[in-house]
């Protein structure tokens, strides 16, 4: 029993040690990809680019930024395939990722029609602030429509359903929208395939307070978790005020989804496959598993947003399509290695 | 129905070993679908650069549908909207028994209108020689072949006019002309890149990557364009994308934006690009000296 227990703390130290390494190496890695390729030299002699902007401006907080984005997803795939007990579980499951697109098509559209009938101050936010705004509020709407749906988060079962229900019927809302404004339609592809091109410092703060705000909370109903993870009976035999804290974490999952979304779009995979990854390397309680997927979702979307910039440089890749690359890679490989036809 | 294309494109090419076609070439679209038969006289358009160029050449009374995106000229504003490429209505289109369906390369559409027993005509416009081949075509077919000359006489004249409007300090300087705020730009090849290039600018974006590449934002702020081109909500808000407030264009107000019905004459490669050259020489001329 306790050699049972030390191999598993060994391989979790291992597991955080591995992600921290792999983060640094990778945060490094990210301040030397850009338009020219792999290089180191930061300033050009002939265009006399400063260091400081490239670096300092650009690269570092595209970086930060994607390992905000893909933590927060991260986090967000936990606390779902945890609330589910289902390891498909992703946290664009209950709405969130079709609220989003629908809510940024909506405007797109919106701004494309209105185009000279607004007036100028207005199309200036219309799309920037806008679409940021659009996407968190659609994302947090797609839940609340769910939850609404699903008459609260007491029955998993309903819940999930639901979300399925209005994942497909506000797609179809924006389908319909993109049908009508060959505009919105540009939009929202590059919304769907996720985008970490212009990630600032202002994201970067955001992105970090909100990954700040989300982590303690979900620490904390981490226990919760585990009991859920123990049957219903379980968890209601311990005590536990089972539909308020599904509920919470409900909540927790919007929060992290809908942030991330709002400023890097609908970047998939990263959410469902980082559980996997702690899962395969470090069996561990829900205190363990939420911090950890958040680290391996963060150092997962960073190395594709570095593939992203890197590959075909100065062109980029869409970063959601690495993603869904490299996750469903790796998910392939782990299903083949456990045998699973 | 695949079959039969190829038993026609058999036939089409024992009839060129005997040098029978070799009289009359026909009309080819992009397919290599030959046009047989006399010009046209009820047409759908499902593509809106196509509607302009029949409008252009003079058949605009002979359309009798079009897709939901055209809009020019106004007279068609009046007639059926037949949905999109994607999505177009084959039951009203069917029903309005047309001698010819004018689209994009989608196949499903052309396949689809094929089985039905309508005529289909299908066109790429990339470039200004596919929309040149394109005019010509549908000139042809519309039995009105000398009217693609005057139409591209006077596309030729508007761009030289335009040539001419830019102002000196302008010529050779570096422009970035944006299509998406991803950002996608209109490369070298791209038949905005063309115009541009015909009007004495150098795209910023190197013609390899091809016509409407995707760039890495860091390549903008490092290549700097003199000018920059894009729709007016976007250059709006341009400045706050990370370090683009370098952007010498942007620095100096070099820039054109484009409220979004300007903005659609620029990017439809159609009959009008002799009057998308100007509109951007307007802009410059109309730009500050800085």
């Amino acid at each position: 029993m306790n050699a049972a227990l030390a191999l598993d703390l060994s391989r979790r130290r291992r597991l955080v040690m591995g992600l921290a390494v792999a983060a640094l190496a990778l945060s490094l890695l990210g301040l030397g990809v850009g338009s020219e390729g792999w290089s180191w030299h930061w300033s050009d002699a002939d265009s006399a680019v400063p260091m400081e902007l490239i670096v300092g401006q650009i690269r570092a907080p595209r970086t930060l930024g994607a390992l905000l984005v893909g933590a927060l997803l991260g986090l967000a795939g936990a606390i779902a395939q945890g609330l589910f007990r289902n390891p498909l579980a992703d946290p664009y499951l209950l709405g969130t990722g079709s609220g989003a697109s629908l809510a940024v098509v909506l405007v797109l559209a919106a701004s494309a029609a209105g185009g000279h009938a607004l007036a100028l101050a207005n199309v200036e936010w219309l799309p920037r602030i806008g679409l940021v705004v659009a996407a968190f509020f659609g994302a947090l709407g797609g839940v609340s429509l769910t939850l609404l749906l699903a008459r609260g988060a007491q029955e998993p079962l309903r819940l999930l359903l639901s979300g399925v229900v209005v994942g497909v019927v506000l797609g179809a809302g924006s389908d319909l929208v993109t049908t009508w404004s060959p505009d919105a339609l540009r939009g929202k592809q590059s919304f769907m395939l996720g985008s970490t091109g212009f990630l600032g410092w202002q994201s970067v703060a955001l992105l970090a307070a909100g990954l700040a705000l989300a982590l303690p909370p979900a620490w904390r109903l981490a226990r919760a978790l585990d009991a859920l993870g123990l049957g219903e009976e379980s968890a209601a035999s311990l005590g536990l005020a089972l539909p308020r804290l599904r509920l919470l974490l409900v909540v927790l999952l919007a929060l992290c989804t809908a942030l991330a979304v709002s400023q890097a779009g609908l970047v998939g995979f990263v959410g469902l496959v980082s559980p996997h990854l702690v899962r395969r390397f470090a069996p561990a309680p829900q205190r363990f598993m939420l911090p950890a997927s958040a680290a391996a979702g963060g150092v997962l979307m960073l190395g594709a947003d570095i593939l992203a910039r890197g590959l075909i440089a100065p062109q980029e890749l869409p970063v959601g399509v690495l993603t869904a690359v490299l996750g469903g890679g790796y998910l392939l490989w782990l299903l083949h290695k456990r045998g699973v036809r | 129905m695949s079959a039969m294309r190829l038993l026609r494109r058999l036939a089409g090419l024992l009839a060129l070993c005997a040098g029978v076609a070799a009289a009359a070439e026909p009309v080819r679209d992009d397919r290599g679908v030959a046009w047989q038969g006399g010009p046209p006289r009820r047409i759908v358009s499902l593509l809106p650069s196509l509607t302009e160029t029949v409008c252009a050449l003079g058949a605009c009374d002979r359309l009798v549908g079009v897709d939901r995106f055209s809009d020019w000229p106004a007279q068609v504003n009046t007639l059926p909207r037949l949905g999109g490429l994607d999505d177009a209505s084959v039951e009203r289109i069917v029903a309005l028994r047309p001698d010819v369906v004018l689209a994009a390369r989608s196949a499903r559409v052309a396949e689809r209108f094929e089985a039905l027993g309508l005529k289909v005509l299908v066109f790429d416009s990339d470039n200004h020689a596919q929309v040149r081949h394109s005019t010509e075509a549908l000139a042809r077919v519309l039995g009105q072949p000398q009217r693609a000359a005057q139409l591209w006489a006077a596309i030729h004249r508007d761009e030289t006019a335009a040539a001419a409007r830019i102002p000196p300090r302008l010529r050779g300087r570096s422009v970035y002309f944006e299509v998406d705020s991803t950002p996608y730009a209109a490369g070298t090849t791209s038949f905005i890149g063309e115009t541009l290039q015909r009007l004495g600018l150098r795209n910023v974006v190197p013609a390899e990557y091809g016509a409407f590449p995707r760039l890495n934002p860091e390549f903008l702020v490092r290549r700097s364009p003199d000018l920059v081109m894009a729709m007016d909500r976007e250059l709006a808000t341009m400045a706050a994308r990370p370090g683009w407030h370098t952007l010498r264009a942007l620095k100096d107000g070099q820039t054109c934006g484009f409220e979004s019905e300007r903005y659609v004459l620029l990017i439809r490669p159609g009959p009008r690009m002799g009057e998308a050259a100007l509109a951007i020489a307007d802009c410059l001329a109309g730009l500050p000296e800085r």
